[in-house]
């Protein structure tokens, strides 16, 4: 039993930190504003939810997980906010998205 | 595993630090200075002291980007171009080699008979358990073996509070050109924000029960009146960002902010004389009950509520004299 939560939560926390990889991957490469706050926060919610889901199965049954799970609802009512209002003060403050489509490649702009 | 995470996190430190003082955009810089702040709470953090990580990422990443925020929006956003003199570059460049050079003098990092492990660590370790009975080391030390230290540092937060009020209740002369403050729109803060707005009626409670868990938990586990007031001078930056400054400062009055930051030093000062007026010394709290260890515990207590008073009403008192300031 204590192998296989091992496991799984080795799973949960390798898939995380991959998602938090793709998320600073995506923040690096997308090309405007938009684009790279939808890669970034990928980090926020996918990221964080998987990694201290993993971490808590480490915790078992004990006030530890009640602590984290108190920190992941925190981040999944915080990340969200936090992403919707940076996008309405980049509206605001005249930011357009670009129209990048997938398939032009940057020498066509 | 703990030596590649700290080597890892302080090449990142430095490497934020020259982006720093790269950068010519000031907004930057000061998004860059709270990265540098969560870094060095990371690194308290592996290094076994919670209770300084608490406070470097409640103070340093939190309040004082926001002040720093607070005092840019009264400035301009880019720095002065200057030009670099010689001389003075040669001068950091020597102190920074004279400063290398004498950390190759210090003890290596755990080493047990480095002066650190060795001086009064031992005793603290010894004797918190007898004369104190409270599980963190690191309160009974703050509050009660070197309380005249803590309260030297809230007479210093206290000070460094008086002193930006003064610098910032000056009144702007009347033929200097007003400052470009945007006219005031029908709304202040975030209203037309619903979704900020709804969560963050949300949260705050619960930031306020956080505070509350850190100011007196603070003789369990990490935690304590320094980190406290930080934290809950933040809920109320949070409700003032929502709901707009004209309505923050009618829940909590500037005047009652300069009575909580007086209030604080004033109880802790209070408590030493207490100890006096009861036959102990100053900040003696064995004698505040029959039992010296409950004494103690009362004695803490107090004292950090004292603190946690102090720094949440100078903390709100510099917000507010930025945030208000060219609006009044």
């Amino acid at each position: 039993m204590d192998l296989i939560i091992d496991y799984a939560s080795g799973i949960l926390l390798s898939l995380g930190g991959l998602f938090v990889f793709i998320g600073g991957v995506g923040a690096l490469r997308m090309p405007d504003l938009y684009t790279r706050m939808h890669a970034a926060s990928l980090t926020d919610t996918m990221g964080s939810v998987l990694i201290i889901v993993g971490v808590m199965l480490q915790a078992g049954a004990s006030f530890a997980a009640v602590k984290l799970f108190a920190i992941l609802i925190f981040l999944l009512f915080t990340g969200p906010t936090a992403s919707n209002a940076l996008a309405s003060a980049a509206i605001l403050s005249g930011h357009r998205p670009t129209e990048a489509l997938p398939w032009r490649s940057e020498r066509d702009t | 595993m703990t030596l590649l995470t700290g080597i890892a996190l302080l090449t990142l430190a430095v490497v934020t630090a020259l982006a720093i003082v790269h950068t010519k955009n000031l907004f930057v810089a000061v998004m860059l200075s709270g990265v540098f702040s969560l870094l060095m709470a990371a690194n308290f953090l592996i290094l076994d002291s919670p209770d300084v990580a608490l406070t470097e990422a409640a103070v340093g990443a939190g309040i004082s980007t926001v002040l720093f925020l607070a005092a840019l929006s009264l400035s301009a956003e880019h720095e002065r171009d200057f030009k670099p003199s010689r001389i003075g570059g040669l001068i950091v460049l020597v102190t920074i080699g004279v400063v290398i050079y004498a950390t190759f003098e210090q003890p290596r990092l755990g080493d047990p008979s480095s002066p650190v492990q060795q001086h009064v660590a031992p005793w603290y370790l010894a004797n918190t358990p007898p004369l104190i009975d409270v599980p963190n080391v690191v309160t009974a030390v703050l509050a009660s073996f070197r309380g005249y230290d803590t309260l030297g540092e809230v007479f210093v937060v206290l000070t460094a509070g008086i002193g930006v009020l003064f610098l910032l209740s000056a009144r702007p002369s009347k033929t200097a050109k007003a400052p470009t403050i945007p006219p005031p729109g029908p709304v202040e803060g975030l209203r037309h924000y619903l979704i900020p707005r709804v969560v963050g009626r949300l949260l705050i409670p619960f930031i306020f029960l956080f505070g509350l868990y850190v100011q007196f938990h603070g003789d369990f586990g990490p935690g304590g009146g320094f980190q406290a007031g930080a934290i809950i001078a933040a809920a109320v930056i949070l409700y003032t960002l929502l709901e707009g400054e004209p309505q923050a400062l009618r829940v909590v009055p500037v005047s009652f902010l300069k009575v909580l930051a007086v209030a604080g030093a004033l109880l802790y000062s209070a408590v030493g004389v207490a100890g006096m007026l009861l036959g102990g010394n100053f900040l003696d709290y064995n004698v505040l009950s029959a039992d010296p260890v409950a004494g103690q515990h009362l004695g803490i207590l107090l004292v950090e509520v004292g603190v946690g008073v102090t720094v949440t009403g100078v903390l709100l008192s510099v917000f507010f004299a930025f945030a208000t300031r060219g609006k009044m």
